[in-house]
């Protein structure tokens, strides 16, 4: 919690700044002191805190999940290989539901998806003051420890999946077959710079929404996390306490959005007109 | 909340979790669920074919039980014919050895009879012939009277 000296409306700036470093135009090389340095420090500066734990939050997922593939049997499963098996049918159900066509890489893609973040979401649910604090023992001023309230942490993965559909529409369709999909729909050859110019904005808006829903259901549910903590400690429980048990759908729910946008983004990819 | 280098380091990230997921995780757990969901479906049909081939067995056993059956009550009743067959020729032969028996017997009282019959008139013949002897007490012509004694004998 913050300290006496602190204002509400400082804590919760506090709380919302990422651990940024980068290159300073003032102080040079390194670690920004405040939002505003961060922004200073343009595009090239990295939020250590986002890759920190995104990549831990990743590596004990792939972690977990190759230490059960390894041993995985197709005699009686124990706990683990059960779980695991629990997640990768459901995954499966719903790539097989959705995506009809024949791509090695979409279930993988699609569990990579839902068990990341997830698992970056879950961070949320981790009382908001106990990683900054230690963070701060350490000396590390800032330390936002949700990746998935980071709009560069959902735009990265919402831009890889934009990608993915570009280099899946031109490949199924060629280059030709994907911008005359672009042009001449819905309204027919002749209204061609209008059916571009909606096709385009739909096309662009798959990854900005996949990337806004996430970054902003993710972030809003965090700063309600962070109001409550401003409460005397006695009443936190009372907000706290149904919005965490709340958040824990709003957590699996975003997760599992995303990774069915993707597929289904996928699958219109791969679809031919 | 500014775009920073994060976005790509990102992207690299989620790239690099999803071709290890595709190459070490995805694969070797959904085979391991075909090749279960293959094992049970075996499983299945072979307690099918089991129970197929156990009632095709219990039908067979009831089958071979009823022939038997059958064999032996067919036995005891060829046996019961050939006893009471072996009775009857049994009674039969007694039958037709008492008859032999009989007529043998008969036979030979016969053969009896008339030999008796035979020394009777004989001996008959000569008391006759004594008796006429004393009664005339002269000397009778034994030749000329030879012809009325066998006469009188063939009578008795």
């Amino acid at each position: 919690m913050a300290s006496g000296t602190v204002t509400s409306s400082e804590y919760i700036a506090h709380h919302l700044t990422n651990l940024t470093f980068g290159n300073h135009p003032v102080n040079g090389l390194g670690f920004a002191h405040s939002a505003q340095e961060a922004a200073e420090m343009g595009f090239w500066a990295i939020n250590v805190d986002t890759m920190f734990w995104s990549i831990a939050l990743g590596l004990a997922f792939v972690w977990f999940f190759r230490k059960v593939a390894k041993s995985a049997t197709s005699d009686v499963p124990g706990g683990a290989q059960n779980f695991v098996e629990t997640i990768i049918e459901f995954i499966d159900d719903n790539v097989k539901s959705i995506f009809h066509y024949k791509n090695a890489l979409i279930a993988p893609l699609a569990l990579t998806i839902f068990v990341w973040i997830f698992l970056m979401n879950t961070m949320d649910l981790v009382p908001v003051d106990w990683i900054p604090f230690l963070a701060a023992e350490m000396g590390i001023h800032f330390m936002k420890v949700v990746p998935t309230t980071d709009v560069n942490a959902t735009a990265g993965m919402a831009l890889s999946v934009f990608a993915l559909i570009l280099y899946y529409s031109i490949k199924q369709k060629g280059l030709g077959g994907f911008l005359a999909e672009l042009s001449f729909q819905p309204l027919g050859k002749w209204l061609l710079p209008f059916n571009l110019f909606l096709e385009v904005v739909g096309l662009l808006a798959k990854p900005v929404s996949l990337a806004l829903r996430l970054f902003g259901n993710m972030y809003a549910g965090e700063m309600i996390f962070i109001l409550i903590a401003l409460l005397p400690f006695w009443a936190q429980w009372i907000l706290s306490v149904p919005w965490a048990i709340f958040h824990i759908l709003v957590i699996t729910l975003q997760a599992f959005i995303f990774m069915v946008l993707t597929i289904v983004y996928l699958a219109m990819a791969h679809e031919d007109h | 909340m500014n775009i920073n280098l994060t976005i790509i380091g990102q992207a690299i990230a989620f790239f690099i979790f999803v071709v290890f997921c595709m190459k070490y995780v995805w694969p070797p757990l959904t085979s391991a669920l075909a090749e279960r969901k293959k094992k049970i479906a075996d499983g299945l049909d072979a307690a099918e074919r089991a129970e197929r081939d156990l009632k095709l067995a219990q039908e067979k056993a009831t089958d071979n039980l009823r022939e038997s059956k059958e064999q032996a009550a067919a036995i005891i009743e060829q046996a019961n014919k050939r006893a009471n067959q072996i009775v009857d020729e049994a009674k039969e032969q007694a039958r037709e050895e008492a008859n032999r028996v009989k007529a043998a017997a008969e036979a030979e009282i016969e053969q009896e009879i008339n030999q008796a019959k035979e020394a009777l008139r004989a001996q008959v013949a000569a008391l006759a012939l004594a008796g006429a002897e004393k009664i005339l007490e002269a000397s009778v012509d034994e030749k000329a009277h030879a012809q009325l004694v066998e006469k009188l004998a063939a009578e008795l």
